[in-house]
């Protein structure tokens, strides 16, 4: 067996030591009856036909390597420098265990420390954590985090429209039993009109900057009205689009909270990603997760170690702050070394980069007969184009015969938006792919659609 | 002690940090990436929306990789040792996984694109959904929990939603034994449910006499480990399971010891109607320093309607010229949906690179040769660490880090002690339930030399726990930094390396 060390010399003078005669006789406490069931798997394989079982498992999908793409509703493909894989790659980052033991760890302390002070920096707010398994994860802690401060006193919690519809549901999962509930999504009511629903039972109200559909709402004021009703304002927010816009922070946000994939992370299917969450230092030992200090050892060195643990599962049980345990630990290293590489002046770049394409092509699919785009409020990298038939139907026409991953079908989540498509634009879209797109779209428009063939996977394991 | 770190104690000077902080490095104006210019014509930005000041570092790509591989350097790590932490399952990540992972097919498609165009990546997940279940004997799986935790905070949601559907909202109680992992309890109560624990007999077995008294109609469940987190197979799995489903509880099982389990027993054939995987123990996808991980949840007929979602399914059976055609489908009365789309995706790649090497038969040498290293450590420590179970364990076993002839020595110092061997220290003061514990779990990767190497550790330890004391108070000596100060961490908060500019100013 490939990872398996053992001889048979080995296991005999094992299990002498043990005492016993078998392997077998090592599990004679499980009952008779259950015991050594047969596993009905393949038989194993040699790493070389591992390799072509899942080479072809891998051809067998239409990847963003080969494909033009402009969708993101929340995953994005941004540019990775080679780096951050060269440091990943690392088996003192990525095989090391959960920080614990600080006298071992301080490579991976210090990596997280910095990460948290530059999410800090990025979202305008005093303290960040150590991450969570994902964006909407995140707000469904931070939900958490506003009960919590509010001993459950409060319990209302009031979305907007615009946060990413699976963000909401997954805060809906997360407190099906909790007592809190949610508000003002039900239709497509402006930021401004659901602050009518601020009351003294409200304890969060969350937004996203920019919102789902890649629009930067108007926030002025909205942090003082959420104040002044005694509630706590949640701000979704996109990491590169604070590379380019005003920080939370500065808008009054007690909580930022966000998916950090768009920083030097894959798009891999839905994850590993990163979920970011930072807040007001007074708030900090209510937060969920992990989080890294400094402090000085024995010698009186600058050393790093996990702090406030108390608020943790191992220690406080069911008195907890959350249950997380595990977290997104390398994909934080990932943002922390993304952010490192692009540094002041190549964040704003990429932020400006994704800006101006995104304009551009909106500007393009606007002219086009029968599609029009929303640019009502200013939008970052996202945007809304009305099309003149149902998107899945345009979508299929752009894989089909263009090469091109369309955007996302609206009508998925909100059915007062039929043939509306988000079109997502990154620093990695090139000029030609996006005059294609113009071109796809406008031959979609008219393209007599007859029932195309599904892709086809060339392998699949049994 | 270095020449240098003399001198500064003598002067009173703090020593330098092992490594500046990347802010610390770099000059104004330095840049570490190269980004092309515009191809498009330029937009106008919206002035009175834009930041001012973004306080980032300015370094160069060579600063960062050296800064990133001195970081790396102190590190403790599976690659440059051995790992013996209890509850933990820290075995060797093997290199395929990696490069399967990071396959362009893989790696580069974004998760809400047509189910048409990612067949192979819904086959392969598919696929592990069906492993996945026949090791555990459970009827369906879901990928989507991001970790064990998130598992269990889904297989108590299903229970709670399983009394809900049957019109027993009064079933608010979750049993938890008090070896349990803090999870557990926490889990429990973010579900809004009520933590009974219950104690543990003179065997570190579940007291039955107390669980039976604990059980009535409020019972929606019980969670507990197997092999329990003394490394043991609990005596009486078979009782525990027919009191509980006698009074009308659902039994959940914390997978983080299957290690122990894979062909060893299936849950389900135990009785559990639900359970998670944690495929950063069992099936060696990386800690990575803290995650991610990946905790599958694997359900009975009684449960399979209530799965997290969307799963994936065959939505055309295919034909012999035809493939399936794999969909995402939410079952009929899910929880929902417990994170963004499906699932840490990319560590179940590496999942399913690591079963296929293997098969069925390799899983269950996979869990053999964990529980004969496991013993064979236990073997060579006994008589020297006091072992409050003595008997034949799982993939891990406890003992105590003490000693009534070596008074003042506790757990902490053995393993601080163990770093100066080069040896990562095991779980300690886990589980709860035996004083100064050290849960030992070496795993199957580990060779006889490398447990041997251990247990000489361990033996020297004990002897200068009697000799030399102060050796292992002040323990480590040759790590990169002594003890650190943990309780002025938390009582001068310094959790971001410079204040925060006000982006406006």
């Amino acid at each position: 067996m490939s990872y398996i060390p053992h001889t048979d010399a080995d296991r005999e003078a094992m299990l002498k030591v043990i005492g016993v005669e078998s392997m077998d006789e090592l599990f004679d406490r499980v009952a008779a009856e259950v015991r050594f069931p047969a596993l009905d798997l393949p038989p194993g394989l040699s790493e070389m036909e591992v390799i072509a079982e899942m080479n072809g498992l891998a051809q067998a999908n239409a990847s963003a390597n080969e494909y033009a793409i402009f969708l993101g509703a929340g995953a994005y493909r941004h540019f990775v420098p080679s780096i951050i894989n060269h440091i990943l790659l690392r088996g003192e980052f990525y095989t090391a265990y959960t920080p614990y033991q600080p006298e071992l760890s301080q490579g991976t302390l210090q990596a997280i420390f910095e990460y948290q002070s530059m999410m800090c920096m990025l979202t305008g707010m005093e303290a960040a954590n150590a991450s969570h398994y994902d964006g909407a994860t995140a707000l469904a802690e931070a939900v958490t985090m506003a009960k919590a401060h509010f001993r459950d006193k409060r319990t209302k919690v009031i979305f907007s429209p615009g946060v990413h519809p699976q963000y909401r549901a997954v805060a809906r999962t997360y407190h099906q039993g909790s007592g809190m509930n949610f508000v003002g999504d039900e239709g497509s009511a402006s930021v401004a009109d659901l602050a009518e629903q601020l009351d003294a039972q409200t304890a969060l109200f969350v937004v996203q900057y920019p919102n789902f559909f890649g629009q930067i709402d108007d926030l002025t004021g909205l942090a003082e009205r959420v104040h002044a009703a005694g509630a706590l304002l949640c701000v979704v927010a996109d990491p590169i689009a604070l590379g380019l816009f005003k920080t939370p922070g500065a808008l009054g946000a007690d909580i930022v909270v966000g998916e950090g994939q768009p920083l030097g992370i894959p798009l891999s299917y839905g994850g590993p990603y990163l979920g970011f969450f930072a807040t007001r230092e007074q708030y900090v030992r209510k937060i969920a997760g992990r989080i890294v200090g400094e402090t000085v050892d024995t010698h009186g060195r600058r050393a790093f170690v996990m702090t406030l643990r108390p608020r943790e599962q191992d220690i406080r049980r069911e008195k907890a702050t959350s249950n997380i345990c595990t977290n997104q630990g390398l994909m934080a290293l990932a943002a922390c070394v993304y952010l490192s590489v692009m540094g002041k002046r190549g964040l704003r770049q990429v932020a400006e980069l994704c800006y101006h394409k995104a304009h551009y092509a909106a500007e393009q699919i606007n002219r086009l007969d029968g599609y029009s785009v929303d640019m009502s409020k200013p939008f970052f990298k996202e945007f809304v184009v009305t099309c003149p038939r149902p998107v899945a139907e345009v979508n299929e026409i752009l894989l089909e015969d263009y090469g091109i991953i369309g955007g996302y079908d609206l009508a998925q989540d909100y059915p007062d938006r039929p043939n509306q498509m988000l079109v997502a634009v990154t620093e990695m879209n090139p000029r030609e792919e996006i005059d294609t797109l113009v071109e796809a779209l406008a031959g979609a428009a008219t393209h007599d659609h007859s029932h195309h063939h599904h892709h086809e996977p060339d392998a699949g394991l049994g | 002690m270095t020449i240098d770190l003399i001198l500064q104690k003598k002067n009173g000077e703090a020593p330098p940090p092992l490594e500046p902080l990347i802010y610390d490095l770099g000059a104004p104006g330095r840049i570490g990436v190269n980004l092309p210019d515009p191809d498009v014509p330029e937009a106008e930005l919206p002035a009175d929306l834009l930041r001012a000041t973004l306080d980032l570092p300015e370094v160069s790509e060579m600063d960062v990789v050296r800064h990133f591989v001195r970081l790396s350097h102190l590190n403790y790590s599976i690659d440059t040792g051995f790992y013996p932490l209890g509850s933990c399952t820290m075995k060797y990540n093997p290199k395929l996984n990696e490069d399967m992972a990071r396959l362009p097919g893989f790696a580069e498609i974004h998760p809400l694109q047509d189910p048409a165009s990612v067949q192979g990546a819904l086959a392969m997940m598919y696929t592990l959904q069906s492993w996945l279940a026949e090791i555990s004997g459970m009827q369906a799986v879901s990928l989507q929990p991001a970790a064990g935790a998130q598992g269990e905070f889904a297989g108590i949601l299903m229970i709670r939603a399983y009394h809900l559907a049957n019109g027993e909202a009064h079933r608010t109680k979750i049993i938890v034994p008090d070896s349990a992992h803090g999870t557990n309890p926490a889990t429990t109560a973010m579900a809004g449910l009520e933590v009974v624990e219950i104690p543990s007999d003179a065997n570190g077995d579940v007291d039955l006499d107390k669980l039976r008294e604990v059980c009535g109609e409020d019972v929606a469940g019980m969670m507990i480990t197997v092999p329990n987190t003394l490394g043991v197979f609990e005596a009486h799995i078979k009782e525990i399971v027919d009191i509980i489903h006698g009074c009308g509880g659902l039994m959940y099982m914390d997978g983080a010891n299957m290690n122990a389990m894979m062909g060893v027993a299936k849950p389900a054939d135990l009785g559990f109607d639900v359970m998670h995987y944690n495929l950063h123990k069992t099936f060696s996808t990386p800690h990575g320093g803290g995650g991610p991980g990946s905790g599958p949840v694997a359900v009975n007929e009684k449960l399979a309607d209530f799965l997290p979602g969307p799963i994936v399914t065959i939505i055309d059976e295919g034909s012999d010229e035809e493939p399936p055609l794999y969909g995402l489908t939410m079952p009929d009365k899910s929880i929902g949906r417990l994170k963004a789309f499906y699932g840490n995706f990319g560590m179940l790649v590496r999942a399913f690179a690591y079963i296929a090497v293997y098969g069925g038969a390799g899983l269950h040498a996979v869990t053999k040769h964990a529980v004969l290293n496991a013993n064979y450590i236990r073997a060579r420590l006994k008589g020297v660490y006091p072992m409050p179970f003595d008997r034949i364990c799982g993939h891990e076993f406890v003992c105590e880090g003490h000693w009534p002839d070596a008074e003042g020595i506790h757990a902490l110092d053995i393993s601080k002690r163990l770093m100066d061997y080069d040896f990562h220290p095991p779980t300690n003061y886990f589980p709860l339930i035996v004083p100064e514990a050290l849960l030992i779990e070496p795993t199957e990767t580990e060779s006889k030399e490398a447990c041997d190497a251990f247990v000489e550790a361990m033996l020297a330890i004990a002897q200068e726990a009697r000799e030399n004391p102060d050796l292992l108070h002040d323990a480590p000596h040759k790590t990169p930094v002594g003890r650190v100060d943990d309780v002025r961490a938390a009582k001068q908060l310094v959790l971001c390396c410079r204040p925060v500019l006000d982006p406006e100013a």
